[in-house]
């Protein structure tokens, strides 16, 4: 067993991906680093905190990035997006068998302003051509910096999601509500608070993630082989699908909308213990999840 | 920033294999970029640091790390977050051993 969480990017691929298989697009050597953070006069990286490329996974070919959040919160700058932008488009041009998306971010790289906007939303785009090609796209988050802003929303735009409870997935991240809001709003030091809210146990009860795993680079691996098989074939986003979605987030206003905690929401879902989720072990939670998930199809119960 | 550049001659050990990157460019932390390139037997390194005015240090422990390795037509860049001398010898051994596979 090893921790997804404790390694970079970098050494998160030969894990996931089957051993030696995975061939790097723009290595370091090439050098192509942010033109904007020299003029800032800040450090550069030789990936510009992204490694994409090609590789096995299970046997099939199988496109991939893997963002590395220790270099500026994986944030998205322009030589970044536009890596992420090109291998999903060879993703197509190559018909691909599915795109893995090692996700760690705190979204656009505020340094590179309307540059690092842009490429978030040219990657967002990239990811729905993809799936258009009829090729799935499968999102992991695990990290200890999570997934939030424009990153975030990418993250969603995939077919499936797999988290660990370390993982976070969200829009504004906790700081941005805070400072924006106030600590009464959302109070950013309350760290059990930040992870019942945007952590993989809350993700997955409200149904934005679809696979929870523990924080294990086998059980990321394994679930990312059986996601890319349940995906196969309904790869498409269809009119039908974001329609369910707008209703499924409709019913979440409705029947959670006035919540102040997800303590509360969990106990709306029928969780018979709120308090407790957040010690579960994995297991011990999925069991207990299979019974009030909200799913894909709910959302009020 | 400050940029550095050393070279270091007379080493006896040529690099094989391909370019690797150890490390990330976190704070206190630094990545290293460690490639074979013919450079007349030498070993070049350029350091792209966040911390200024520390040439010196860097400088010592660059000299300490040509003495344990003895690298010859080796390029290494190196970008730094202002990691601490240790880190920056543990790191410049984990690139060089990422490349031979093994200690000295």
């Amino acid at each position: 067993m090893s921790s997804y969480l404790e390694l970079s990017a970098r050494q998160r691929i030969p894990h996931i991906f089957d051993a030696g298989s995975f061939v790097e697009f723009l290595p370091p050597g090439a050098r192509v680093v942010s033109p904007h953070l020299a003029q800032l006069d800040a450090p550069v990286s030789f990936d510009d905190g992204v490694v994409v490329g090609r590789g096995l996974l299970d046997g099939q070919v199988v496109f991939g990035a893997a963002q590395e959040g220790g270099f500026m919160g994986g944030a998205v700058g322009e030589v970044h997006g536009a890596k992420l932008v090109g291998m999903l488009g060879r993703a197509v041009d190559e018909g691909a068998h599915a795109v893995l998306l090692l996700l760690e971010s705190g979204g656009v790289r505020l340094h590179e302003a309307n540059a690092g906007l842009i490429a978030v939303s040219e990657v967002m785009r990239a990811i729905l051509d993809v799936r258009a090609a009829g090729i799935p796209v499968i999102v992991a988050v695990g990290g200890a910096n999570g997934c939030f802003g424009g990153m975030g929303i990418a993250a969603r735009c995939a077919n499936m999601v797999i988290m660990s409870e370390e993982g976070r997935l969200a829009m504004s991240g906790p700081e941005v509500i805070e400072t924006a809001n106030g600590v009464e709003e959302f109070d950013s030091k309350d760290r059990a608070l930040v992870w019942r809210t945007t952590g993989g146990k809350h993700r997955y009860l409200l149904g934005d993630c679809q696979v929870l795993v523990a924080d294990d680079t086998d059980a990321f691996r394994a679930a990312a082989i059986a996601a890319v098989a349940d995906a196969r074939g309904s790869a498409a986003l269809t009119l039908e699908a974001l329609e369910a979605e707008q209703e499924m987030l409709e019913r979440r206003i409705r029947g959670f909308g006035d919540a102040a905690d997800p303590l509360e929401v969990w106990r709306r879902l029928g969780v018979p213990e709120p308090a407790a989720v957040p010690m579960l072990e994995a297991d011990a939670f999925l069991a207990m999840a299979a019974q009030h998930c909200a799913g894909p199809g709910t959302g009020d119960r | 920033m400050e940029t550095l550049h050393f070279r270091f001659d007379a080493g006896s050990r040529p690099l094989p294999g391909a370019p690797q990157l150890v490390g990330v460019v976190s704070s206190g932390n630094l990545e290293v970029l460690i490639e074979p390139a013919a450079l007349n037997g030498g070993c070049e390194i350029e350091v792209r640091t966040a911390a200024n005015g520390f040439g010196a240090t860097w400088e010592a422990v660059m000299r300490d790390f040509h003495g344990r390795w003895q690298l010859m037509d080796t390029r290494i860049c190196i970008n730094d977050m202002g990691a601490t001398p240790a880190v920056v010898s543990l790191r410049l051994d984990q690139a060089v051993e990422s490349v031979t596979g093994g200690p000295p």
